[in-house]
């Protein structure tokens, strides 16, 4: 049904939201239909993992983890600008150096 | 591999549907369907109203909360809580000195907890069910609900969010509401096509199939946030621009402009806060604020921070950080207000980081939930951090697979205070009671049959806000259709909106979204900043015509999602204009509007005490004023307009 004269291109993104496990995707496309972006578009081969096509749009609400009934068959990916750091309580006093 | 996104054109999967017209018929169209929208279709269904909603994302997660949420602030009928609506209510209004919608908040305190019961019927977790917190200060054993902040006054209650949305979808469906995902509202329709006429309908499009739909309805509740990226804008992570989620672009303030509503306080804005890969995602980070109050904060050599109360005196136990102070009746929240301290309502908070870095206290700090009682502990990395808006996957799945324990370790602190981000003073962002439509007593515009709730509404916040207001404005515009005539759409209007919508589909390349959406920020950061002068608004307005007259009428969509993003972007131009407009209508300086203007540089002069509201015309913007405290007396108004809901709460 799709119109071959409109066409689509990933988005360049300087992010990397979301990694699918195409071993442990089965296709069934719920986050693609629960992503409030949308940023996912269906595999043309049926039961292939989504695309990914516009990362750039991620929330990072993590709606389609949620969603997935496999799991580890989808990632949300912090981008690494946003790590945060923790350590032992213990570990904290005067620097010994 | 399979699993890779081709890096070439991709043919759209979805049916190509830009020349179909859908048609539809309502009593009541609502408007986007977060929070607000969904009760909005409740409440006009719970009227008999033929209701259809629009929703631009998916409704089971969509909106500003669709992910979860950890507070329901303002529950003042809750059976514990021994604050009145219209103590809650003037609270807000007198710690914003008057700038607040009391008509909203009010409705919010008078029917929050029924909302929250609603949620409930339909399988959302508002209580311990499972005693996980039995016996904890926070709780209520009888009835097994949870507060935060205060827990002598028992107001703001501690929620599983994270159930919520799927039980408002679940609710509106059940109440046989039409809801039709994936549709952008886009475009108002009035009576006789004319600006400031009645409103007969909408036209949307959809993301997926690019169909144009036309619904004639009798009145339309819009529920459409409020507006984003004005001075902010992540090129590359376009998705975390701001705090809200991008597909709250404030859509419903633009197309209200279009055709003559009248707005309010849109010169009040705030330095940001968060924005793209500059600041951490909301509470994941150390801190001691909202879904982490009242978390112990301690320094790089283990040493507390120390909590003070409204007068600055240490407060020695965790548990007076859930106490009023002596002589305080209640406080609203903890942590304070930072920007809007107010000495009557004002919760405790830990000393600001310059005076403890004065103090001796080493850099960075952390937040220490080794160091809470163990209820404390498990409530806030267990509950809150579970089901607050963005925090459940990225930060507390996440964590908790990395080995973060919160009974042994701690976690960094980055910012001052709860923002984890520094942002130059022309980087502004609507938060904190921002402007918006508005309203009468029965949530209507100054459009007849256009009703507002939630982010819509001036002066709006929270998701107890959006859920109260957006069921009184449902039952408010199901009257109204029930008591006015039939209505008629303006052909032209139609065929106008629909060449306005699909316009850049018509060319092969141009302009994109993105860069557009970039320019928008320039213009705004370098002419209506923290300082703003009649000059350099008016530079402003130039700016935004330029922008329209060349790259706005060059944009380029290759396929229904790109024309969708385009809309937004157009939308967020738009959305400029109105909000240099609204500052170039206020003459005065205001601290509490955090206002600045050089060529008014007296602060708050009695004069300007009010509300200065903005609409187009005809002819073109008309100015105007609404006193302080239009709304009058709370409960004898909200009286006066309810009295069928009045009667059904005597019953339930």
């Amino acid at each position: 049904m799709s119109d071959p004269k409109v066409f689509a291109i990933a988005d360049q993104a300087i992010v990397d939201p979301i990694t699918i496990v195409p071993e442990l995707c089965t296709g069934c496309n719920l986050c693609l239909h629960v992503c409030p972006v949308d940023l996912f578009l269906p595999n043309h081969d049926k039961g292939g993992p989504p695309h990914v096509l516009y990362p750039g749009e991620c929330w990072y609400e993590g709606s389609c983890v949620d969603v997935c009934p496999e799991p580890g068959a989808i990632r949300l990916n912090r981008p690494p600008a946003m790590r945060v750091s923790w350590r032992p309580k213990a570990a904290l006093g005067p620097r010994q150096d | 591999m399979p699993g890779e996104t081709p890096l070439g054109p991709i043919p759209w999967p979805y049916p190509v549907e830009y020349d179909k017209t859908e048609y539809q018929d309502a009593d009541v169209l609502v408007i986007g369907g977060g929070a607000s929208g969904c009760f909005a279709a409740m409440g006009a269904a719970s009227r008999g109203a033929r209701v259809v909603m629009w929703e631009k994302a998916a409704t089971m997660t969509s909106g500003a909360m669709g992910s979860g949420c950890d507070h329901w602030e303002m529950a003042a009928t809750n059976p514990c809580s021994l604050v009145t609506p219209e103590e809650l209510a003037d609270a807000m209004v007198r710690m914003h000195h008057g700038y607040n919608n009391g008509i909203s908040h009010y409705i919010e305190a008078r029917e929050g907890y029924d909302r929250l019961l609603d949620l409930e019927k339909y399988g959302a977790k508002i209580r311990d069910t499972g005693d996980d917190f039995k016996g904890a200060d926070f709780r209520d054993d009888a009835t097994k609900l949870m507060f935060a902040y205060d827990y002598v006054n028992r107001f703001t209650l501690r929620v599983w969010g994270t159930t919520f949305k799927r039980a408002m979808y679940r609710g509106a469906k059940i109440l046989k509401a039409n809801v039709v995902d994936r549709t952008m509202g886009a475009g108002l329709l009035t009576e006789g096509g004319k600006v400031g006429g009645r409103v007969v309908g909408a036209v949307a499009i959809n993301g997926r199939t690019g169909k144009f739909t036309v619904c004639r309805a009798k009145s339309v509740v819009f529920c459409m946030s409020r507006p984003t990226r004005l001075w902010l804008f992540a090129p590359g992570a376009t998705g975390i621009s701001e705090f809200r989620p991008p597909q709250c672009t404030g859509d419903g303030h633009a197309m209200a402009w279009r055709v003559g509503g009248q707005f309010t306080m849109l010169e009040k804005s705030l330095r940001g806060e968060w924005s793209g890969l500059r600041s951490f995602p909301p509470y994941s980070t150390g801190n001691n604020h909202n879904t982490w109050y009242a978390c112990t904060m301690v320094d790089a050599e283990g040493r507390r921070i120390p909590w003070l109360d409204r007068d600055g005196r240490e407060l020695p136990d965790v548990a007076d950080r859930y106490r009023p102070s002596p002589g305080q009746k209640f406080y609203m929240k903890g942590g304070g207000e930072p920007d809007f301290p107010f000495y009557e309502f004002q919760g405790p908070e830990t000393m600001p980081v310059e005076e403890a870095v004065k103090r001796g206290f080493k850099l960075p700090f952390y937040a220490d939930l080794t160091d809470m009682p163990p209820m404390e502990r498990k409530v806030i990395w267990g509950m809150m951090v579970g089901n607050e808006g963005k925090t459940k996957t990225p930060v507390y799945a996440e964590y908790n697979n990395k080995g973060f324990d919160p009974a042994t370790h701690v976690l960094q602190s980055y910012g001052d205070g709860w923002r984890s981000g520094q942002f130059l003073p022309q980087e502004r962002q609507f938060f904190g009671i921002p402007g918006g439509m508005v309203n009468d007593w029965r949530l209507m515009t100054n459009l007849q049959g256009l009703f507002a709730a939630g982010d819509v509404l001036f002066a709006s916040d929270c998701v107890g806000h959006a859920a109260s207001t957006g069921h009184y404005a449902g039952r408010q515009a199901a009257l109204y259709a029930a008591t006015h005539g039939d209505v008629r759409l303006d052909d032209a209007q139609v065929a106008g909106e629909r060449a306005r919508l699909y316009e850049p589909l018509q060319r092969s390349h141009g302009v994109s979204w993105q860069a557009l959406a970039e320019a928008i920020t320039r213009v705004m950061q370098n002419y209506c900043g923290a300082v703003k002068s009649d000059d350099l608004l008016h530079e402003g307005l130039r700016g935004i015509e330029e922008l329209r007259a060349n790259e706005a009428s060059r944009l380029v969509a290759r396929n229904p999602h790109d024309l969708l993003r385009a809309q937004e972007t157009l939308n967020v131009l738009t959305n400029a204009e109105l909000v240099i407009h609204s500052c170039l209508a206020r003459r005065a300086s205001s601290k509490q509007l955090m206002f600045q203007r050089l060529d008014h540089p007296e602060m708050d002069p009695p004069e300007w005490h009010k509300f200065v509201t903005v609409q187009r015309d005809a002819t073109g913007v008309r100015v105007g004023s609404l006193p302080m405290g239009y709304y009058g007396d709370f409960a004898s108004n909200y009286e006066k307009h309810n009295a069928d809901y009045i009667r059904e709460g005597a019953v339930r």
